[in-house]
Parts: C-alpha cells; sequence; structure tokens
C-alpha cells in the first residue's frame, strides 16, 4: 500500500514528529491473527443470526455482510483469510454456516457457488477498497458502496448462479431468476457495510495504516 | 421456523462439536481422510452419470451408508427436512417443465449428495478433519503460513464467536434503552466497533503472551 | 531487576480536522530502577500508566530510550522478555484465546512441554493449583468473570515468569474477587508491577508510582504517594 505513514505528514507535522520521536510501531502478527481469527467468527455469527428463507433454499443471511465488511476493512489479504478460515473450519464440521449447519454436506447444496466465492469476494472488496479509501468526504463512501457491490457482482452473483445451475438442473435463466431475488438485500447490505467500515476507520484510524 | 423464535442465537450455540455424533460404526472408525475422498469421488461420480437409474442408485446407496452409520433421525433430519422439501419442490418443478426423468434424476442426486455428506459431517469429529486439513496445508508453510499459527487462528476463531454473539446481544439492549433498536447503524456499527477493539486487546494478549514470537 | 532510560513514547494521532496525522506523546520522559517485590502504579484515565506498563514486556516499545528486565533489551530482545514477564489485562475475556480453560493453558505451555500429553497434564495442574481443576473443560463462556480472570492469571503464572505485570486486573471483579485476586498476587514469589485504580491495594504496595499526564510525578512512600494522588486529583476537578 502506498499509505505509509510518512506519506501523511505535512511539513507542520514533520516539524512535531523532530520535537518528538518517531513512534515505533511493533511488527504485529500477533494483531494480524487476532483480526482474522475476529472477523470470521463476526461472519459466523451474520450466519447463525436467523436468515430469511427463500424457496430456492439458500436463505437471505448477514453473511455477504460480514464478508464485505472483513474484506472494506481488513484489506484483501487479511479479508481474504478470514474467510477462508470461516470456510475451513465450517466446512470441517463446525456448525457456523447459515441455519447453524456445518461440514461438508454444504458442498452437495444449492448455495455452493455463494459460499465458495465468499473468499473472492473478500479480495475483490479489500482491492477496490483500497482505491476508494484515497478519497475523501461523501465520495470516499460512495466508493466503498461500490467496492462492495463490486465484490458482490463480479464474485458471488456468478459463481452463485453456477453452483444453482449445477446443484438444481436449471438454466442460466432460471438461475438467473433466482439470484435476482438477492439483490435488493445485497444493496441494503453494502450501503451498511460502507457506513461501518468508515466508522470502523474513525474509530481505529491506525487500521487505515496497516491495510494490506 | 418455531425453533427459532427463542433469539437470535439459540443457547447454548451448538458448539465446536456440535454436529458430530458419537458410535464406533464402521463409517465412524474410517480414517477423516478417506471419508472426505469419498465424498468428493460421489460428487464427482453423481456429476458423470446421467439418468434417473443411476441418480436413484446413488441415493439407495446414501440412505444405506446412513443406516450402517446409525445416525439417529433425530440430529439428520433438523438438517435434512429443508432439503429434502427443497428436492421435492425442485422434482415437481423439473418434472413439469423438462419431463420426469430429469425431475427424478435432479431431486435424487441433490438428496443423494446431502445425505452423503451429512453422514460424514455426523461421523467424524471437527478436530479430526482439521488434523487432515494441517496435513494437506502443510507444505503452506514455505509460502508462510504455519501450521501452529493456523491453529491457532481456529482456536481463536471458535472462542471468539460466543463472545461476538454474547456482545451483540448487548449491543442491541443498550439501542432497546436508547429508543434506537430500529436504526439498523445503532446496532451493526457499535457490535463493529467493539468487535475491532476486542480483536486489537486480543492481538496485545497473543503479543504478551509471546505467542507470536515464534 | 527492570530499567527504564529517558524513555519516550509517542503515537501518530489523527487530526480532528481531518488533515494529515500527528506524532503526540504518550509517556516520558522516564528514567526508573525498578527492583521492589510490590510495585503499584496508579494515576487518572489516559495519564499514561498503561503505556508504561505495557512497555515492560515490549507490547509497546519506546520511541527512543531503552526499556531493560534483567539486562535484556525489549526492542531487541522481545521473545525473551515476554519469557521473563508475563502480563495481565483487565478484561480476561480478550485474554483468553482458545475456547476451554484446559487449551488456553496448554497452549501457554506449547514451547516447554513440546509433547502433547505431558503439555495437557501440566495445564491441568495449573489450574488445580488455581482451583479452577473441575472446570479444565468447559467452555469459557460457561466461567464467571471472576474465574476468567483466575484463568488468565493461571495461564499466564503456568510458564513461571520472574515479573508479573497486571494492568487493572480487578477493574471488572466484584468484590470478593478482588479479594481473590488481590490475595493471590500478595502470595506470589514472583516481582509483581499493578496498574490499579484500587487505593487500598495500593498503600499495601513497597513502592508508588504515580502518572500524570506521560509523566511520573511521584514515585516513593504507599501512603504519601496515595495522599499525593489524591490530592492531585482534588485539585484537578471534571477534566
Amino acid at each position: 500500500m502506498t499509505d505509509a505513514p510518512e506519506k501523511h505528514l505535512s511539513t507542520d507535522s514533520a516539524a512535531a514528529a523532530a520535537v518528538h520521536p518517531a513512534p515505533v510501531v511493533r511488527s504485529s502478527v500477533a494483531t494480524d491473527v487476532a483480526l482474522v481469527s475476529t472477523f470470521a467468527a463476526f461472519i459466523a455469527v451474520c450466519a447463525i443470526l436467523p436468515g430469511i428463507p427463500t424457496p430456492s433454499g439458500v436463505p437471505i443471511t448477514l453473511q455477504t455482510f460480514g464478508v464485505v465488511l472483513a474484506g472494506l476493512v481488513l484489506g484483501w489479504r487479511r479479508g481474504a483469510l478470514a474467510v477462508l478460515l470461516y470456510l475451513v473450519v465450517g466446512l470441517a464440521g463446525v456448525p457456523v454456516f447459515a441455519d447453524g449447519t456445518g461440514g461438508l454436506v454444504v458442498l452437495t447444496k444449492p448455495s455452493v457457488g455463494y459460499l465458495l466465492a465468499f473468499p473472492f469476494a473478500a479480495a475483490v472488496a479489500g482491492l477496490l477498497a483500497g482505491r476508494a479509501l484515497r478519497l475523501t468526504g461523501a465520495l470516499r463512501y460512495l466508493a466503498l458502496v461500490g467496492a462492495g457491490l463490486g465484490a458482490s457482482f463480479l464474485t458471488i452473483h456468478p459463481a452463485g448462479i453456477v453452483g444453482l445451475m449445477a446443484r438444481l438442473g436449471v438454466s442460466f435463466g432460471e438461475a438467473f431468476a433466482i439470484d435476482v431475488v438477492y439483490w435488493p438485500g445485497d444493496l441494503v447490505k453494502n450501503l451498511l457495510a460502507a457506513a461501518v467500515a468508515l466508522a470502523v476507520f474513525r474509530a481505529f484510524p491506525d487500521l487505515l495504516r496497516s491495510r494490506r | 421456523m418455531t425453533r427459532r423464535e427463542r433469539g437470535p442465537l439459540r443457547p447454548p450455540w451448538a458448539g465446536p462439536l456440535g454436529l458430530y455424533h458419537p458410535g464406533t460404526t464402521v463409517v465412524h472408525r474410517l480414517p477423516a481422510g478417506a471419508k472426505l475422498a469419498g465424498l468428493a469421488l460421489a460428487g464427482v461420480a453423481v456429476l458423470l452419470l446421467d439418468g434417473p437409474r443411476s441418480a436413484v442408485g446413488a441415493l439407495v446407496v446414501a440412505v444405506g451408508v446412513l443406516l450402517v452409520a446409525r445416525v439417529p433421525l433425530h440430529r439428520t433430519t433438523r438438517g435434512l427436512l429443508p432439503v429434502t422439501v427443497l428436492a421435492l419442490v425442485l422434482g415437481l418443478y423439473q418434472t413439469w417443465s423438462r419431463g420426469w426423468e430429469v425431475g427424478v434424476e435432479v431431486a435424487a442426486e441433490l438428496l443423494a449428495l446431502v445425505v452423503l455428506g451429512t453422514v460424514v459431517t455426523a461421523t467424524t469429529r471437527s478436530d479430526a478433519l482439521l488434523d487432515v486439513l494441517a496435513r494437506v496445508t502443510r507444505p503452506l508453510r514455505h509460502v508462510g503460513l504455519h501450521p501452529e499459527t493456523a491453529a491457532l487462528a481456529v482456536g481463536l476463531f471458535l472462542r471468539t464467536i460466543p463472545v461476538l454473539a454474547q456482545s451483540s446481544l448487548d449491543v442491541r439492549a443498550a439501542a432497546r434503552a436508547r429508543g434506537l433498536d430500529r436504526d439498523p447503524r445503532a446496532l451493526v456499527v457499535p457490535a463493529a466497533v467493539r468487535m475491532v477493539a476486542h480483536a486489537r486487546a486480543t492481538g496485545d494478549a497473543l503479543a504478551a503472551r509471546g505467542l507470536a514470537d515464534d | 531487576m527492570i530499567e527504564l532510560d529517558d524513555v519516550v513514547v509517542t503515537a501518530w494521532s489523527p487530526d480532528p480536522a481531518g488533515g494529515a496525522d500527528r506524532v503526540v506523546r504518550l509517556l516520558g520522559p522516564v528514567t526508573l530502577r525498578l527492583a521492589e517485590r510490590r510495585i503499584a502504579v496508579v494515576g487518572a484515565n489516559g495519564s499514561g500508566k498503561s503505556t508504561l506498563a505495557r512497555l515492560l514486556n515490549g507490547l509497546v516499545l519506546p520511541s527512543s530510550g531503552t526499556v531493560r528486565v534483567d539486562g535484556l533489551d525489549t526492542a531487541t530482545d522481545g521473545a525473551a522478555v515476554r519469557q521473563r514477564v508475563g502480563f495481565v489485562f483487565t478484561d480476561p475475556n480478550a485474554q483468553i484465546v482458545l475456547p476451554t480453560p484446559l487449551e488456553d493453558v496448554a497452549l501457554s505451555l506449547r514451547r516447554r512441554f513440546p509433547d502433547k500429553v505431558e503439555r495437557l497434564e501440566a495445564a491441568r495442574a495449573a489450574l488445580r493449583r488455581f482451583g479452577l481443576g473441575e472446570r479444565a473443560d468447559v467452555s469459557v463462556h460457561a466461567l464467571s468473570g471472576g474465574q476468567r480472570q483466575l484463568l488468565a492469571i493461571a495461564a499466564v503464572l503456568a510458564v513461571e515468569p520472574a515479573v508479573l505485570v497486571c494492568d487493572e486486573p480487578t477493574t471488572l471483579l466484584d468484590l470478593r474477587w478482588r479479594r481473590v485476586v488481590d490475595d493471590l498476587l500478595a502470595d506470589l514469589d514472583q516481582q509483581v508491577v499493578v496498574v490499579t485504580h484500587d487505593l487500598d491495594a495500593a498503600r499495601r504496595a513497597d513502592r508508588v508510582l504515580v502518572v500524570d499526564d506521560g509523566l511520573v510525578v511521584y514515585d516513593g512512600d504507599p501512603h504519601e504517594a496515595v495522599a499525593h494522588y489524591e490530592a492531585l486529583m482534588g485539585q484537578a476537578g471534571v477534566p
């Protein structure tokens, strides 16, 4: 990332830095592990919270909200790792998926495409958010919303449609019709995720420095 | 689903071993890796084989394995009932739009795989599957993913779920006390900020205990 | 022996007006020699006392100056320092990282006991020593707040550090558990540095440091130090 601390310094604060010695930042493997694990747990909590059942067997849950938020806040690498951790533990049989399910059985369900797209969604959201964060003000918010929506429409929806076609034996048109049901919820979740990400950056500005 | 009405997270959360059913059958004793491979093979086989006959055959085999594993019905039905309903609806829809052969094939294949997946999940401890995973991913240490760090992340993940669930309940109560419980931001923003604060405190604790010094 | 020489700690702080980040001083300059067995640190919220505590095991690194524990520099020998200096936080929820007490204590011991069976046995023994033997296999979530803090302390002491640093270890506890933890800390063989708002506990120490606005403003006799701190807080009024 280009937002190394030095780049933020104006001439004033460079003068202030001359008065005070520059902060020494401890290498943060521990913090990275903790952030990755905690966001993985957050996605699990989002998934376990009751979803809205739909006829296609893929319930509407806050799961994608958690996935996008992980990418926006942590950046592409740690965001994707958080989602991978969540997926792997869930596939191993711990009930962390929607409706309190878990295990390899989810690979056999119609929602498989959506699930497997999650790590890529977090990565794309993180990459796009890195660019969005160079903007300021309302533009920054809109660009973050765009990052979330971009991630979801580049990864989750296409993969989800392929999964539906494979598992339900339906045509592209039919799968697309099932997928469209999730769009309004997706928009709302991304509006919310961008707002939450900005609030988190306000509370912990140094997360902006350590994004990667 | 009435069981959901008691709260956002049924206490206690099914937990790290929630879907495992202890037993001593042949299926239980098979190595986790073998079961994983078997499930993967079944997935490929079902995709390759065409026609309602092989699909029904796969379903019969799957139900046979379920019976041999003696997984009690109430555990399996919790996961299987919604999928069964879905398979029936799907089968009827496909029969109406593409003929009964396709209807039977699609419904039977879906059910067969879900039943097999349920059996593997119910007869294999999560830690055994995670061990398999650790073995398979060991080469990744060359690209900087240390098995010990990964194991720590898994433990931390499982430990953090109830913490966050509790914290989301606290935040909801606080929002309700201020009359803000209809504003999604009043519910989610404090929960997210607390979550990041918790993660950083945990990171400090890991560092303080020297657990990241390897 | 803990030695702080001319230590200053700074941090990046965002400009409230939205401009570039500034450097702010959190602590220092501070020079200290800490050799007493029981040392208490008191100060207002945000005074820098937590930063002082975190310096002692390398959790915070000095921006200038050095911190040494038994001659080991926290900036260059961090891992060795952390084996020597245990750290207990206010909130045990953040400190306990694994789902059950047994696993959590065993995690601390993984370097000392490479063999899993021995490690679990040692972890069980450590839990028994702190009265948590019965609770070794339950979910951490099912423990009471006091039991969790006891577990956090047990996990740190299991590796037998020479120094224990505690950052407000009793702030979240009820009166009963506060006494349990205070008594436990009082009986330890280790050197103990405790940051606290509990002035009674501070008076029982051998030496008390009063921290205000990033500086050690009083250092010495516990009773006089606490009186100095109370006077300081009295004249400060509501911030």
